[in-house]
């Protein structure tokens, strides 16, 4: 599904990646972790092809065709997701003619028409339940006054409705308390399948017990330095990442 | 507020537009330059009565004593008034076969807004054969309202069949020596529409002049009077939401809204003369002058859309002559290239216990300028007058500007005036969301303005705001590199 070859990365002159190399599969859900200021967010925004990050060397694969020079919208048409860590607001959008313009404005680079209103109707108020929202939240405009809660929550919601192939949830338990943190995750755990791939940025191994990753890898100044199953995540919850600074 | 299945199925419903009804408007043809003979010729012309040739002779002996405005936040080229043909005749459009004979880009244009080919033909000046079947449509309508005993016609047949009416309501509202431009609309004013809601009739359906119609050349000098009498109501809409390529120069168009006790007016407009090109070559400048007057207990709500024009000027206002009357203004103006607008509106409270409600929404794009300026007065005589303002602009990079000109004068202290004012810019934060959402930046932006605009359309009639919406994004294509 994602390939990252050597990936090195630049944001205002300043190398932040360092030769990343990952490799996600079809149905597969890894997970990266590191300390602040690792790399970690920067991977997200450069998959995604954030247009402030110079990528100066490496080549990433989505599908097997390199995705390089596509811009922003182009990868989303693909089916690349990322749930942001700090979602903007929109005021005056509702989140349902938001999510309306997103989905047809997909289908449209597909070449399909726009999804008939009863259908959208049936998947919003579907994906909705998913995420235990209520309807009034869906006339609200996007993000504006919602809680930090409410905009992660959002952002799932959007990502249930849209089906990407790959979803990058950057930093997405941050802020969140744990009745939010269980039902965002299980909104994430319910609409990953074996064609689709999930990877999760995160600080903190308590999201991936309920997001169970493949595999886990540990990001430090701007590479990886260890991947693993599970077990590595919770090694790293109880003695840090000194460890392995010492080893590297 | 709990939002329905059915609120959430309507927004998720493609909206068609369906046409309005509309009055086509005679236009006539007249000599050049500016004299007492030929302001006696137009009226002649028209087979006036005798008294509204006087009333025009009068208003250009004192337009010829005025001194143009020179108060406004705008930079022009002033039209010279002695090289305009006041006695323009429908502009002579070169006759063209086919479509494929006509721009280009303005058929784009038509597409982009879902004008049928047969309209597309009719607005470009396509020859046709089949008339458009609106005279049918209209015939129907007109039965309607004449059951109802509304009046609806063109200003000069009203001139004609109902001189009292015209005689006692014309200029009362705007006087001639209002301003420069009302002077000289009162003098030379080549046609507009009359209407006439009687007592206690709410009007049927909404009335519209020259909906979507490229109304050629006889727009220059319109004039507007519109009375409500006691209990009526009445949805009017004025506008042209095809770009028209109007090489008219100088629109001077007076309104006059007459809202009798308890009478209520809704008056729309969306405005999309030609904004002149990316260079800021060409373009119409429109000087407007819109004023409606309150009776007790009536209202009347200005609803305005503003895409058009190289140069606006343009307050519609409201007297708040009776007591408890309200007035409200919502206005989105949206500059792009080299377009400037200075807009906004005057409340005028006189009776007790009025209220005035103002939202102006600017959008700023290009290298264009967008000013509000708007004046809420409170006179001595007008306990507890209530009014709020709101003022929002946004900006779109770096070399346009936005501008806000409150003035408030009150002279009653039981008067509560709030005025809010805020300015943001699209952020690229916000366009890179919308892009990871597959929504291409022209379209992000689009629904970005519309967002900021919503309170705004959401005052429009229905078909009216699908059509306003489309507009916006049509007049901001291209401002983002």
């Amino acid at each position: 599904m994602l390939e990252i070859d050597n990936l090195h990365c630049k944001i205002d002159g300043k190398s932040i990646l360092k030769g990343v190399n990952l490799k996600i599969k079809k149905g597969e859900i890894h997970a990266i972790m590191g300390p602040n200021g690792s790399g970690k967010s920067t991977l997200a925004n450069v998959i995604s092809g954030h247009e402030d990050y110079e990528v100066t060397k490496g080549t990433i694969y989505f599908d097997n065709k390199e995705i390089n020079e596509l811009g922003v919208d182009e990868r989303a048409h693909e089916g690349i997701f990322m749930s942001f860590q700090y979602p903007v607001e929109i005021p005056g959008v509702t989140v349902t003619n938001f999510i309306k313009t997103a989905i047809n404005e997909t289908r449209k680079s597909q070449g399909l028409d726009d999804m008939s209103s009863s259908e959208m109707l049936k998947k919003i108020r579907e994906k909705a339940n998913l995420l235990d929202m209520d309807s009034n939240f869906l006339s609200r405009s996007l993000n504006e006054g919602f809680s930090g809660g409410e905009k992660k929550r959002n952002e799932i919601f959007q990502m249930a409705m849209m089906e990407p192939k790959l979803a990058v949830l950057d930093e997405t338990d941050s802020g969140l308390d744990i009745d939010a943190l269980k039902i965002v995750a299980n909104g994430v755990v319910k609409c990953s399948n074996d064609d689709n791939s999930v990877l999760v940025i995160t600080h903190y191994q308590r999201l991936l017990d309920y997001i169970v990753p493949d595999k886990v890898h540990v990001i430090m100044d701007g590479k990886v330095v260890k991947s693993g199953n599970k077990d590595l995540a919770k090694k790293i919850e109880v003695v840090g990442y000194d460890w392995l600074k010492k080893s590297n | 507020m709990a939002y329905t299945e059915e609120e959430l199925k309507k927004q998720l419903e493609t909206k068609e537009y369906e046409y309005g009804f509309y009055t086509d408007i005679d236009s006539e043809t007249f000599p050049v330059g500016l004299s007492e003979e030929i302001v006696v010729a137009i009226s002649k012309k028209k087979n006036e009565p005798k008294w509204m040739t006087e009333w025009r002779l009068d208003a250009f002996k004192i337009w010829k004593g005025m001194e143009k405005p020179s108060w406004s936040n705008l930079k022009y080229k002033e039209p010279d008034y002695q090289g305009i043909s006041y006695y323009s005749a429908p502009k002579k459009k070169p006759d063209l076969k086919s479509l494929d004979e006509v721009d280009p880009e303005l058929i784009k244009t038509f597409n982009k807004l879902g004008i049928s080919i047969d309209e597309q033909k009719r607005l470009s000046g396509v020859a046709m054969d089949v008339v458009v079947d609106s005279v049918s449509v209209a015939t129907s309508f007109k039965d309607t309202l004449e059951e109802k005993g509304i009046i609806f016609c063109s200003i000069s047949d009203a001139i004609k069949n109902h001189p009292k009416l015209v005689r006692k309501y014309i200029g009362t509202v705007i006087p001639k020596r209002d301003n420069y431009f009302a002077a000289l609309n009162s003098a030379v004013f080549s046609d507009g529409s009359f209407c006439y809601i009687p007592k206690g009739v709410k009007c049927p359906m909404e009335l519209s002049t020259y909906f979507r119609i490229n109304q050629a050349g006889t727009g220059q000098f319109e004039r507007t009077l519109l009375i409500a009498d006691e209990s009526s109501y009445v949805s009017y809409l004025e506008g042209c939401t095809a770009p028209s390529r109007d090489e008219n120069q100088l629109h001077a168009a007076v309104v006059e809204l007459i809202a009798l006790d308890d009478a209520e007016i809704k008056y729309s407009t969306v405005q999309n003369w030609f904004p002149g090109d990316k260079d800021g070559n060409g373009g119409v400048f429109n000087f407007v002058t819109k004023r409606g007057i309150c009776h007790d207990r009536s209202k009347i709500s200005w609803t305005q859309v503003e895409t058009g024009s190289a140069v606006t000027w343009k307050y519609p206002s409201c007297v708040l002559k009776g007591n408890d009357s309200i007035g409200e203004f919502y206005s989105i103006a949206v500059t792009n290239n080299f377009q400037q607008a200075d807009t906004g509106t005057k409340m005028i409270h006189i009776g007790k216990n009025t209220k005035s409600t103002i939202i102006s929404k600017g959008v700023s794009a290009g290298k264009s300028q967008n000013s509000y300026r708007g004046l809420v007065k409170i006179s001595p005589m007008a306990e507890n007058a209530r009014n709020f303002s709101q003022c929002d602009s946004l900006l779109m990079g770096n070399e346009c500007g936005a501008h806000t000109f409150p003035y408030i004068e009150a002279q009653n202290k039981s008067a509560q005036i709030e005025h809010e004012a805020s300015t943001s810019k699209i952020g690229e934060d916000q366009i890179f969301y919308c892009n990871q959402r597959g929504i291409d930046t022209e379209k992000a932006i689009a629904l970005i303005v519309n967002g900021f605009s919503k309170e705004v359309l959401n005052k429009l009639p229905m078909e009216f705001a699908v059509e306003a919406q489309k507009l916006l994004e049509i007049s901001l294509e291209g401002s983002v590199g």
